[in-house]
């Protein structure tokens, strides 16, 4: 069992740059940050490692940090432009017992990460959920669908903190 | 007035009009279509279940929407959904009647404002007959649903359909 200020040195020591940060002012486990286009070494390397052994990704989730700069619409709605998108990895290890969360930031104009499906599996219909509602881009996942909204939606992706909905979808109104 | 006009002694024939006949056959058993969406679609199978024996009003699941009377939308109706009960209404045979059962049915529910994923009624894609209230409604309401459903099937016109 290692505590994730172990883990960070151990990650910081293999990937150097890769990883930059650890924030421990959190409730539950301390937050790892990592680049998002190398997250599949790192992750691999978690996996594998004989003193870490994170054999389970419990839950692989998108937030919209809505950091950038924010202007208003004619209809007063928001538009946010810069900033970044956030993807988290919530790792535990079934046989040492101990947890780590992972951080990615990837630019709100171009978000793009690596897809971690073959580390563990898990991720595949996370990381679809994650572009479905957020846009992000998981590179080298085999099946980038959308898993929630039908296959058609074009108005964007809804859980973004500017997302506007459309006024209708094929011939149904939307708005109440 | 009642479905039979007239009885003779022997009791073997009855007289009645073809209209209220063929209500009555239709209001005995309607046959609804299989079919659940949300927690709503838990107290339909309740009320399908022995305690509160929707059987008893003549109405059973039948699988397909092709020997389907009736279609009860229980629960919440996304777009994605909504296309395919549109489909599946289209596959049923006339006459056909639809019960809206639960808030979100009815008007898109706790959905109504943030639910960017939420058909705000069921009635925006496929005529509905009866609106049944409630967040779910008990099997009771469901019930009081269908009776309402069965009085307006016994008031219908052979010319014109009114539910």
């Amino acid at each position: 069992m290692k505590n994730p200020e172990e883990i960070f040195e151990l990650l910081k020591k293999e990937f150097g740059d890769a990883v930059s940060a650890i924030d421990k002012d959190t409730p539950t486990e301390s937050i790892i940050s990592i680049d998002p286009l190398q997250i599949h070494k790192v992750g691999s390397f978690l996996r594998e490692n004989n003193d870490l052994q994170f054999d389970s990704l419990m839950v692989l989730s998108g937030v919209d940090d809505a950091n950038g700069t924010k202007t208003k619409d004619e209809d007063g709605a928001d538009i946010i432009s810069g900033g970044t998108l956030s993807v988290y990895y919530h790792l535990h290890s079934t046989i040492l017992k101990h947890k780590i969360t992972l951080r990615v930031a990837t630019p709100r104009e171009n978000p793009q990460v690596e897809s971690v499906y073959n580390v563990w599996r898990t991720s595949d219909w996370h990381e679809r959920e994650a572009f479905d509602m957020f846009g992000i881009i998981f590179q080298n996942h085999p099946d980038l669908r959308r898993i929630l909204m039908p296959y058609d939606w074009e108005a964007g992706y809804p859980l973004r903190k500017d997302y506007k909905n459309p006024e209708f979808y094929q011939g149904m109104k939307v708005p109440y | 007035m009642g479905l039979l006009d007239q009885e003779f002694s022997d009791g073997n024939i009855v007289i009645a009009r073809a209209e209220d006949l063929m209500n009555w056959a239709r209001l005995s058993s309607i046959w609804q279509l299989g079919f659940g969406l949300a927690c709503c679609a838990i107290e339909m199978m309740a009320t399908s279940a022995s305690h509160y024996d929707f059987d008893r009003f003549g109405v059973i699941p039948r699988n397909t929407p092709r020997q389907a009377d009736a279609i009860i939308i229980s629960g919440t109706v996304t777009f994605k959904m909504a296309t395919r009960i549109k489909r599946l209404y289209e596959q049923m045979p006339d006459p056909k009647y639809i019960i809206s059962m639960g808030s979100c049915a009815n008007c898109g529910g706790p959905y109504w404002e943030h639910g960017y994923h939420v058909l705000k009624g069921i009635d925006r894609v496929i005529p509905v007959d009866v609106y049944v209230p409630g967040c779910p409604p008990r099997p009771e309401a469901l019930l009081e649903g269908l009776l309402k459903l069965q009085e307006k099937i016994r008031n219908e016109s052979m010319r014109k359909k009114i539910a």
